[in-house]
């Protein structure tokens, strides 16, 4: 993958020689903003995006939303139950005052759980996409960089960590790791650390895709003159990486960020499915609809709602994931 | 040119060396760059090497400049690379400045870098894309802490000036420009800190042919302007005409033959010289020889992998005897300042029928070791040009 530089160079520029005049009356475009311009055409990525930055706004907004009491999630509402608790009234209980119903069993408002929710969630997934992104960036520049025995050691490291059965490691050494975390690290046990946990969990086990396409691409960048000439000009290793190579990368980051992002969503959710990550009455994405699942035939806008929020923002990540890259490297994937 | 005579640099003092243009700021002495060729698989051991650059000497002068010509893959680029230490070369002496660099470390080659620059082939990888032309330019003194931020900006327009772009577009992205002017960037990066060196690998062979001129004539001017020594490597012996007072051309990693513009040009007595001339279009030549029939060479470069036997130019050589396979022709001083590496050298249609070199390596004219032939003759195998010489038409030494 290469970014749209060369190939808009040869559009863009014309050769004017020194004596030509200079001073058209072009603005300065960097290769970014000629792929936001690229983007911003593109419908389909423009609407996930604000989908996307929707969420990013719900998330940052709940917790303010629940100090001021306007989403209440932990309040219950046994008056609004019936005798088997069930919300009472037709859709689950749906009404001014709870837009989605209530939850079955307490009568909490599902509103205000599913909102705060998506605060909790995202703030899980986003730390591990970022924790994965900076591992695999890292190791992979270091080890298509600098090559040999570092480069080896690194590639064994992924395939490793590949054939890792991760799942069944996730559930047989959690309560040894939370023990870990709490009494070490004395993260306060609970809910803290079991997102700490989940977080370093996937992160470790997430980077190996970013580590593969980081190093492939720095693998051709070496290869180019402007590293050389940095060589030449006595640069040292990290100026090397991490100012002329590292900004060359941003375009896979980003695209791998899309792309790790969702998926980190829903195994968010599928941990809390199995009960590794944060426990109600705090609520995730993931933990309500694991909750809501027992009540699929009985209350279906209680299931539905966290399960609808999970889908929309994994599918939206994935369609901004794709428009990001195509915007990027706009000669491949048509 | 100056006809003083000055002892050379190198370590070897006790041979004069006359040198016209001056004491050499470069001196390559029997430069070798051998790439390892790894198996594959777990344990990678090395199975081969790519001799890429083999038993290389030259001299670049104070202020100088030498012309490397040779085709595609004859490892040119190496050469220079290695001269900016860019690779560490696997044996031989780079001397600058009379200081061998080959075997420093990375920190003790930091102030050479000062004085070494290159200016690259592509004008479209060698710029960082993500930069702009302001922080390109001016990264050779933030590398080398040399000014205060505040005065970067006005070196960098300072520079952007001499090489005819407009200083205000110190903002722009590489990408806004066109190759030539970006040629013109990659040149202001290299002339940053002041080189005394500067290895031109192929500078204008990625423009139009109507740029290049103009880039030729850009460094001609720098390099009147502010006294760099140029290496300047080329493919064909075109572009280095005008620019360079000496030419060596190589082939497969060995100098076949380097000397004076003039002796290259006029008197070339290697049979590849002469090829790679008939290629070029010269209007004086017509004037006095009549058009030279274009030679056209059979055959492709032999791998550096596996160079054929003796002289590496045998197996596409219109001349080549049995001794051109058994010995390797040496670097033979036959002029002032010439040498070539021929066992049939000679002007174009004027080569020998018997092997000149034979009674100098002991050899008959088989290339078999010959008992009667005496003891070899200790060649003159300096960089320079020793003030002896072999005549070859003579077949003997010949002082001046
Ligand atoms: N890093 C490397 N590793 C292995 N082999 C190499 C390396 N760099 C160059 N070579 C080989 O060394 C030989 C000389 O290459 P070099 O690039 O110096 O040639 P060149 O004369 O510059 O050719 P061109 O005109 O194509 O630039 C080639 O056979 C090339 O394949
Ligand atoms: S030594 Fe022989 S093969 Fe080599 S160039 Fe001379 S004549 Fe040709
Ligand atoms: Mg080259």
């Amino acid at each position: 993958m290469t970014t749209g530089t060369e190939l808009e160079s040869h559009f863009i520029a014309t050769d004017l020689g020194p004596e030509a005049p200079e001073d058209r009356k072009v603005a300065s475009k960097s290769p970014t903003q000629l792929a936001l311009a690229r983007f911003r055409k593109d419908k389909l990525s423009m609407v996930s995006f604000v989908i996307v930055v929707f969420y990013f706004l719900a998330a940052l907004a709940a917790p303010f939303l629940v100090q001021a009491g306007v989403l209440n999630p932990f309040t219950t509402h046994d008056e609004l139950l019936d005798a088997n608790t069930l919300p009472l009234g037709g859709f689950g209980g749906i009404s001014w005052d709870h837009p989605l119903g209530v939850e079955p069993g307490v009568g909490r408002d599902v509103l205000s759980r599913v909102w705060y929710g998506i605060t909790f969630s995202l703030a899980i997934s986003l730390s591990a996409t970022l924790l994965a992104v900076i591992i695999g960036v890292v190791a992979g520049i270091v080890s298509g960089a600098s090559g040999g025995w570092i480069d080896a050691i690194i590639g064994r490291i992924i395939d490793l960590t590949l054939a890792f059965p991760q799942t069944l490691m996730l559930l047989a050494l959690s309560s040894v790791a939370l023990a870990f975390i709490t009494e070490v690290l004395g993260v306060p046990a609970g809910d803290p650390a079991r997102a700490l946990y989940v977080i370093v969990v996937l992160g470790l086990f997430g980077w190996t895709g970013v580590a593969r396409i980081v190093r492939g691409q720095v693998l051709s960048l070496r290869e180019r003159e402007f590293v050389h000439a940095a060589q030449l000009l006595g640069a040292s290793k990290m100026r090397l990486y991490f100012r002329e190579i590292l900004p060359n990368l941003w375009a896979p980051i980003l695209v791998t960020f899309t792309l790790i992002m969702p998926a980190f969503v829903s195994a968010e959710a599928a941990l809390a499915y199995l009960g590794v990550s944060i426990h109600p009455p705090t609520p995730t994405l993931g933990n309500i609809l694991r909750d809501s699942l027992s009540y699929a035939q009985n209350d279906f806008v209680y299931f539905f709602s966290p399960a609808f929020l999970i889908a929309v923002i994994v599918v939206s990540f994935n369609l901004l994931g794709d428009g990001v890259r195509d915007a990027l490297d706009p000669k491949g994937h048509q | 040119m100056t006809d003083q005579t000055i002892p050379t640099m190198g370590a070897d003092t006790s041979s004069t060396v006359a040198t016209p243009a001056g004491e050499p700021i470069l001196e390559v002495d029997n430069l070798r760059m051998y790439f390892p060729i790894k198996s594959g698989g777990l344990i990678r051991r090395t199975v081969g090497h790519v001799q890429a650059v083999d038993g290389v000497s030259f001299q670049v002068p104070v202020g100088g400049a030498l012309g490397l010509v040779g085709e595609s893959g004859c490892g040119k680029s190496t050469t220079g690379r290695v001269i900016t230490r860019l690779y560490k070369p696997t044996g031989g002496a780079i001397r600058f400045d009379g200081r061998d660099i080959g075997n420093l470390k990375p920190r003790a080659l930091k102030p050479f870098r000062r004085d070494i620059q290159m200016i690259f082939q592509d004008p479209y990888t060698s710029l960082n894309p993500r930069h702009t032309v302001g922080s390109i330019i001016g990264a050779p003194l933030a590398i080398h802490n040399l000014v205060p931020k505040k005065q970067i900006l006005s070196r960098v327009q300072e520079l952007l000036e001499v090489v005819g772009l407009n200083p205000e577009h110190y903002n722009r992205y590489p990408h806004e420009f066109s190759g030539g002017q970006r040629q013109r960037i990659g040149i202001a990066r290299a002339l940053t800190l002041q080189p005394k060196l500067l290895v031109a690998d192929e500078p204008v062979s990625a423009l139009d042919v109507s740029i290049q001129a103009q880039v030729v004539n850009l460094l001609q001017d720098i390099q009147r302007e502010f006294g760099v020594a140029f290496l300047f490597i080329a493919h064909d012996l075109a572009v280095v005409r005008h620019f360079c007072p000496e030419i060596a051309v190589m082939y497969l990693g060995k100098i076949v033959e380097i000397g004076e513009r003039d002796r290259i040009y006029r008197h070339a007595n290697h049979p590849y010289t002469q090829a790679l001339l008939s290629a070029v279009p010269d209007v004086k030549q017509a004037a006095i020889g009549g058009r030279r029939e274009r030679i056209r060479l059979e055959g492709d470069v032999p791998s550096p992998i596996n160079p054929p036997s003796g002289c590496r130019f045998r197996t596409r050589c219109p001349l080549a005897q049995e001794i051109c396979a058994r010995q390797e022709p040496p670097l033979l001083q036959i002029g002032p300042r010439h040498k070539v590496a021929c066992h049939f050298a000679g002007e174009l249609g004027q080569h020998p029928f018997k092997p000149v070199t034979a009674r100098l390596l002991g050899v008959d004219d088989q290339g078999n070791p010959d008992p009667g032939a005496g003891p070899p003759t200790e060649l003159f195998t300096q960089p320079g040009f020793a003030d002896t010489w072999f005549d070859i038409k003579g077949r003997s030494s010949v002082e001046p």
